[in-house]
């Protein structure tokens, strides 16, 4: 939340704001001239809107301006070396090391282990410049992730034209998409509250997916891009998706707050992190974001799921732990806002949640049948 | 509240029940699964149906009650709160906010209202008795809104739920009018208490229509029966359309429908496919599944008992069942689906023991999926039914099948539905048939030929010197009995008896030399065969040995097929069915406008942020007072914003 009593925003916004909302006009102008015949009145639909929360993102925040052109830049350089042929994949030294989707991945796999080991050497040795090189890390980190689906995306497209799609529609993209997420949030809430200590708790939630993505890849290949079937042929799988994670993100990143916190309060590592209060209020405020996203993203699933199965709701198992999962952290919200309650009884709270998210991202596609399984173990 | 937050516990581990246990199967499964007692306790509980059991409405119901009284009792003082100003707080009060501040600087009016206006905010004055002016200013009472926006919202969504659930139903259900049909009974002569007319307002089932056929009714699960619902207009499929990707994976599911109105008679058509859903009358109309219609098909069966003999032509339809009469006995045909694409995964799985380079190469790949995804051809299921009942369930493939260079027919058996399948691999000839596999098998049970056979198996030995002429005689004998052994029961009469006579240190050499005879014998058999047929040698290579030595297993194998009669697929018409799920569901915008209520009050209660701020102007100096309310590090900044710009001020004046 920002300051309330301030200027209007066309009036605080400097000439680097308009010079960026400006890239972000002409490169969907660009894009829109190349593609703009084979897009439907959807896609058309989700440009606009994409380049207004776009430009939106980058007012709001000021490192995304920086951030999201590289990512492009290191995409369109990949796409540049791929020329149109994806066997250079394997050829050319540039994609083979460092840009081709997988690559990338892997990088960004590295660079988040190896951020985490410096947040944390840098938070128990209180040395700030390992911390700020940790925070560099899970920047780079977060570039060849975001680089490496979109190149992943157009690499589908090389494979075959009907196999193009988004990715995000399976497991394993989707563990990129939230590894990124919960990365972004951090680095912004990071800047924010200047609580970069805390990096060593968040970066362990996601050196955990981290494992989980390797596992995947060496012991079942899930890294092989398969092409969409018809039931996930709809363009609100784009929406869908990519909303629920920033869900799933934020909650994680709530939870090791939360563990964090407990620590404090408990004595430990208490010099070395934080006040417990800045992280509540961190806390709050991931989950008031995890829970609007997670909201939208619930609603936009029911209106697919009402052109897809025949209903908006059909208490399908990932439907009804969505609802829980809702149920929770409305629960949560509540007793902090109406009834007051602070510190640890919801820093407990934001852990178990994790628990209870985690099981609706990964349990139900492991323990139960149901519509949505997209993505076996 | 306590009570409301009870209500969510138990709506939220009734959830969960309902996500652990599967929902609606048929009811037999249940029982089987947890045993009477418990199958009946859960029964009563509504268990197999968790999400439309009476309790589970009813805490909804309570749920929507408690939320109306809960926005009914606070509503108002919430509205007066946002109307009001606050303005006649008095100097205590102001001066008691944790945000509050005298400052030695004089404002006029004009100036402060300048100032409170310009960062949006909107004022209130009040002169008091004292001379002096308060101003009251606040920006964000929509905070308070959202309050009342997500908590409708609840309601509202509620409300469209209970709209498409299913309460006329159950309702219906109780007082008797209305009983779900438990019998597989055809469609017409489902009795009226268990159909539902088309008024009906509110509905979610299922129907599966072939191809070049109607269908006007769907039909809906309710408890251990269904119901059958009919609808405004006729729906006539004419074409079902499946496409692959490259891969084999599906791609494209579609139906081409057309639509007949009861009343006006009219037809449209349209096609529909999975996630582009069809809404004629109110009725969406979606494509849910896919599968065989009922084809016509042609078989030849091989009498198993006279192999030799040209097998005859049968006519049937998947799905359909007849009569089957094979030597002298009577047996009942039942056909399952006829399946035209079998895309199985053919490709050799990831092996554990590659080197990490190798490893690391692999990852670090882009491609496409290397399962090896591919489709081996038609199939059809069937059982054969003997006239005591018993049956054995059959899956015969009717494309040759290419395995390690070689073509096979591939037929599966099992004799319970809970088993896999075994499958049996019958080698083709060059002519791509399984009629010289028929032919040795028929020489293989006819005895009349072994003296034939082992004379000749028996000459070729002597020969080749393998055995002494003292021997020719015991192994003549023993090549009979070989042959015969192996045609009453296959390798595994042969191993029962070595199990059953031979002292076990020497069953090793003596299975070897057995299995030896037979693949001496095989070639003989092979060419006894042939010459009967009054047909050309068979040709001495490996690749037609290699056939004799896969026969040999197939022969052995169908030992177990256990049927008299082996029926081979040599045509089929395909006609598909296409499965509609159709629902109507008067609650669904109802349920979009709570949605949508709902978003706007969170963004409300969460991003907007109610400030109030208070400039005392009097002669001498300011008091500035603020609170908000959340009193969090945000109102610290706008208040030493608030101090800064004042000071400012004065000091331009």
């Amino acid at each position: 939340m920002e300051m309330v009593l301030q200027q209007p925003l066309y009036k605080r916004l400097a000439a680097g704001d308009w010079l960026y909302a400006l890239l972000i006009i002409v490169a969907a102008g660009y894009s829109f001239s190349l593609y703009g015949s084979a897009m439907d009145y959807y896609e058309q639909l989700i440009l606009v809107g994409s380049s207004i929360g776009l430009v939106a993102l980058g007012w709001f925040w000021p490192s995304w301006r920086w951030f999201f052109p590289l990512a492009g830049a290191v995409s369109l350089l990949a796409i540049q070396l791929y020329d149109h042929n994806l066997a250079r994949a394997a050829e050319s030294f540039g994609l083979k090391y460092l840009l081709s989707s997988q690559s990338s991945f892997m990088w960004m796999c590295t660079l988040f282990f190896l951020a985490t080991v410096l947040y944390w050497a840098g938070t128990l040795s209180r040395a700030g410049l390992l911390m700020r090189m940790g925070r560099g890390l899970t920047w780079a980190a977060a570039v060849f992730a975001l680089a490496g689906l979109f190149t992943r995306w157009y690499e589908s497209y090389l494979i075959a034209p009907d196999v193009g799609r988004i990715p995000v529609s399976n497991l394993y993209e989707v563990f990129i998409l939230f590894c990124l997420i919960t990365a972004l949030m951090y680095l912004y809430y990071e800047a924010k509250f200047a609580v970069r200590q805390v990096g060593a708790f968040v970066l362990l939630v996601i050196s955990a997916a981290v494992g989980f993505i390797l596992w995947y890849t060496f012991e079942r290949q899930a890294h092989e891009i398969q092409p969409l079937i018809p039931a996930l042929q709809s363009w609100w799988m784009k929406i869908h998706v990519p909303a629920n994670f920033v869900g799933y993100g934020a909650f994680a990143m709530s939870a090791m707050i939360g563990v964090a916190q407990l620590l404090i309060r408990r004595g430990i590592l208490a010099s070395r992190l934080p006040s417990a209060e800045i992280l509540d209020e961190v806390m709050y405020k991931a989950i008031a974001v995890g829970f609007l996203f997670f909201t939208i993203a619930t609603i936009l699933g029911a209106m697919w799921a009402a052109d897809a199965w025949g209903g908006y709701w059909s208490w399908d198992p990932k439907e009804t732990w969505a609802l829980i999962v809702w149920l929770n952290y409305a629960a949560w919200l509540h007793m902090r806002l109406v009834k007051g309650w602070r510190g640890e009884p919801l820093a407990w709270w934001a852990v178990v949640g994790l628990l209870v998210t985690s099981f609706a991202f990964i349990g139900v596609n492991m323990f139960l049948s149901g519509l949505h399984s997209y993505g076996t173990l | 509240m306590r009570f409301a937050i009870g209500l969510l516990t138990i709506l939220a581990i009734a959830s969960i029940i309902g996500t652990v246990l599967k929902q609606n199967e048929p009811y037999p499964n249940y029982a089987f699964e947890f045993g009477q007692f418990w199958f009946v306790a859960f029964e009563k509980l509504g268990l197999y149906d968790v999400y439309h059991s009476s309790w589970f409405l009813l805490i909804l119901a309570f749920l929507v009650l408690s939320t109306t009284l809960c926005i009914i009792r606070n509503g108002p003082t919430f509205l007066r709160e946002m109307k009001s100003f606050r303005e006649h707080a008095t100097d205590n009060s102001l001066r008691a906010m944790r945000h509050s501040r005298q400052l030695a600087l004089t404002l006029d009016e004009p100036q402060a209202m300048r100032l409170l206006q310009g960062h949006g905010l909107r004022v209130k004055r009040a002169a008091r008795n004292d001379g002096s002016v308060l101003l009251a200013a606040k920006k964000g009472s929509a905070n308070k809104l959202g309050y009342f926006f997500a908590h409708i919202a609840m309601v509202v969504i509620c409300i469209g739920g209970l709209m498409d659930g299913n309460l006329p139903l159950k309702l219906g259900e109780l007082t008797g009018s209305i009983t779900p049909e438990t019998r597989d009974l055809p469609q017409a002569q489902v009795p009226q208490q268990s159909r539902l007319t088309a008024a009906n307002l509110s509905f979610r089932g299922s129907v599966t229509v072939p191809e070049g056929k109607s269908a006007d009714v769907i039909f809906m699960n309710s408890g251990n029966g269904y119901l059958v619902q009919e609808l405004p207009f006729i729906v006539t499929l004419k074409k079902f359309h499946v496409d692959y990707y490259g891969n084999g994976m599906p791609k494209l599911f579609a139906s081409d429908l057309v639509i007949t109105d009861k009343d006006s008679g009219k037809t449209s058509e349209h096609t529909i496919k999975v996630n582009h859903p069809l809404v004629v009358d109110g009725v969406a109309i979606y494509q849910a599944s896919f599968g065989d219609g009922g084809s016509p098909l042609q078989l030849k069966a091989w009498n198993l008992q006279t192999p030799q003999a040209a097998p005859t032509e049968i006519k049937g339809n998947s799905l359909g069942a007849q009569p089957l009469k094979v030597n002298g006995r009577d047996y009942r045909l039942e056909f399952g689906e006829l399946r035209v694409f079998n895309v199985e995964n053919t490709g050799t799985p990831s092996s554990g023991d590659k080197s990490l380079a190798q490893r690391l190469n692999d990852v670090r790949s882009v491609r496409q999926d290397t399962k090896d995804l591919k489709n081996i051809g038609p199939s059809i299921s069937f059982k054969l039914r003997d006239q005591h009942g018993q049956a054995r369930e059959y899956q015969h493939y009717m494309a040759p099948i290419q395995q390690d260079g070689a073509w096979y027919q591939v037929a599966g058996v099992r004799s319970e539905v809970s088993q896999p399948f075994q499958y049996l691999r019958i080698p083709l000839d060059k002519d791509m048939s399984i009629a010289s596999f028929m032919r040795l098998y028929a020489a293989l049970k006819n005895p009349a030929l072994y003296d034939e056979i082992r004379a000749r198996t028996t000459a070729k030995a002597m020969q080749g010197q393998a055995i002494s002429p003292a021997m020719q005689q015991q192994f003549s004998d023993s090549v009979r009995w070989v042959l015969s052994r192996f045609a009453q029961g296959g390798f595994g009469a042969l191993e029962q008896f070595l199990d059953d006579k031979v002292p076990a240190d020497k069953r090793q050499a003596i299975a070897q030399t057995y299995i030896k005879i037979l693949q001496g014998a095989v070639v003989d058999v092979m060419d006894v065969a042939q010459a009967r047929a009054g047909l050309p040698a068979w040709p001495q290579d490996a690749k037609h040995y290699r056939f004799l030595l896969d026969s040999l297993v197939s022969a052995s194998a169908l030992q177990d097929y256990a049927a008299p009669v082996y029926l081979e697929m040599s045509g089929f018409e395909q006609v598909q069915a296409s499965g509609l799920q159709m629902t109507r569901s008067p609650g669904k915008n109802v349920v979009y406008l709570g949605s949508l209520l709902l978003v706007i009050g969170i963004i409300l209660m969460f991003y907007v942020r109610e400030v109030r701020v208070w400039l005392l102007l009097q002669r001498d100096d300011t008091r500035l007072a603020m609170t908000s309310n959340r009193h969090n590090r945000d109102l610290d900044q706008d208040f030493e914003h608030m101090l800064g710009y004042l000071n400012k001020q004065a000091g331009e004046a």
